[in-house]
């Protein structure tokens, strides 16, 4: 097909070259992509945070157990707090932000892989929700149920008695959205996101802490970033 | 064939290229349900969206490798075709004009990388779906390469709808891809090395 070749116009195999170099980078970033693409943010995060709202995901993915994504409704949603309590409490919307208001930036680890620095959260501390049901001293852990049946997960005392472990009903200076566990989430940045219970409208004091929805299938139940779910290990 | 018109495609190569279209665009569409906040919203059953990309993604791969075996030979001799760069193909990258074969350079590299790419999406899709419940799958990196796979591949696309759909000089192109045929002439212009059969 093509004219006989001049002398300086032998053809080479660049094409089988540029395939292999893609697959083999491709592949091998497996091992620094995520590195790389850190320091790529870290260095520019000046412009990241400036062309971040133009972004179309702001760099999170909802995930999501069921068919339906829970609804909030101000007048019939309740955090019920229950279990091994003395004085078992249920927090209407408003009660919520009636206690004291904190703020805080953390960072957000998905266990897949993914990451969401330098996330603006606003909520009250647990303790401060904890304090008002007053749970007695048999009660070693804590289970955060969400509207999104059957979705659970359980935190130890200790892990929730973390200093940054908060109940977040603002993100990024705005309510909550609904795709973001809408009217309030648990945040403890120290845990891989599915620890960071969605839609929470229950909080249970237990004996001890079980398998969550995910830790059913198979993840640690201590998910600490870094250093569980097979990373660090 | 119309009267002056030439053979650019066999029907094994346009197979190839829809079979690929096809695929990509609905991994394109259940990818980006899975990937943005405000359209998951909307379509809240991860949980099936997530089996219809995974499965798709595994009919995809599976329907290029057939059309790969039922092109065979003729389909090899097109991979030596992308795979050959000469003499003009590297002056005609730098920006100088220089006469082109059936695939002008920048054809050949957007076909190998998309080649590329294929393979790449396919590791790092198998790699998400299992080490969702097998850490020994798990990286840290996979959904980086996964997305950033989606984006370039995008930015491809979005260069190749272009010249295919858009730019008055080169959107002739899509007849050779649709019919198999193009203009005569437009090819001595556009593929001066091209001898057509």
């Amino acid at each position: 097909m093509d004219s006989p070749p001049l002398p300086d116009q032998e053809p080479r195999r660049y094409g089988r070259r540029l395939f292999l170099a893609t697959v083999a980078g491709g592949i091998s970033s497996l091992y620094w992509g995520k590195a790389a693409w850190d320091h790529v943010t870290g260095v520019i995060s000046p412009v990241a945070s400036a062309v971040a709202p133009i972004l179309p995901t702001g760099g999170w993915r909802i995930y999501t157990i069921s068919g339906h994504m829970p609804e909030f409704d101000p007048a019939t949603w309740r955090l019920r707090v229950g279990g091994l309590v003395d004085n078992p409490v249920s927090l209407t919307y408003d009660e919520l932000r009636a206690l004291p208001h904190v703020e805080q930036v953390s960072t957000f680890h998905c266990v897949t892989g993914w990451t969401v620095q330098d996330v603006h959260w606003g909520g009250v501390r647990l303790g401060d929700v904890l304090a008002r049901a007053r749970p007695q001293a048999s009660g070693h852990a804590l289970r955060f149920v969400s509207m999104e049946v059957p979705y659970v997960d359980y935190l130890t005392v200790s892990q929730a008695s973390l200093r940054d472990v908060m109940l977040a009903y603002e993100m990024d200076g705005k309510p909550l959205a609904r795709e973001h566990g809408a009217p309030v989430r648990l945040v403890i940045p120290e845990m891989y996101g599915y620890k960071n219970v969605k839609w929470l409208n229950g909080i249970d004091v237990v004996p001890k802490a079980v398998n969550g929805y995910w830790e059913d299938l198979g993840y640690d139940r201590n998910a600490w970033v870094g250093r569980s779910n097979g990373y660090g290990t | 064939m119309k009267a002056g018109h030439v053979r650019r495609f066999s029907p094994v190569e346009r197979l190839l290229h829809w079979v690929n279209a096809a695929g990509f665009f609905f991994l394109l569409v259940t990818g980006l349900i899975l990937y943005l906040p405000s359209l998951s919203m909307l379509v809240s059953r991860r949980q099936t969206i997530q089996g219809i990309h995974f499965w798709g993604g595994v009919g995809w791969l599976g329907a290029l490798a057939g059309v790969v075996l039922l092109g065979g030979r003729r389909l090899l001799a097109t991979a030596r075709e992308l795979d050959s760069f000469d003499g003009d193909d590297l002056s005609w990258l730098r920006g100088r004009g220089a006469p082109q074969g059936r695939f002008n350079a920048g054809q050949k590299i957007n076909a190998v990388l998309t080649a590329a790419f294929t393979i790449l999406f396919g590791v790092s899709g198998l790699l998400l779906w299992f080490g969702e419940e097998d850490t020994r799958y798990r990286f840290a990196s996979t959904v980086i390469l996964h997305d950033g796979l989606m984006y370039v591949s995008l930015a491809l696309l979005v260069g190749h709808l272009y010249l295919a759909l858009i730019h008055p000089a080169t959107r002739h192109a899509l007849r050779g891809m649709t019919l198999g045929s193009v203009d005569a002439g437009w090819a001595a212009r556009h593929h001066a090395k091209w001898r057509p059969d």
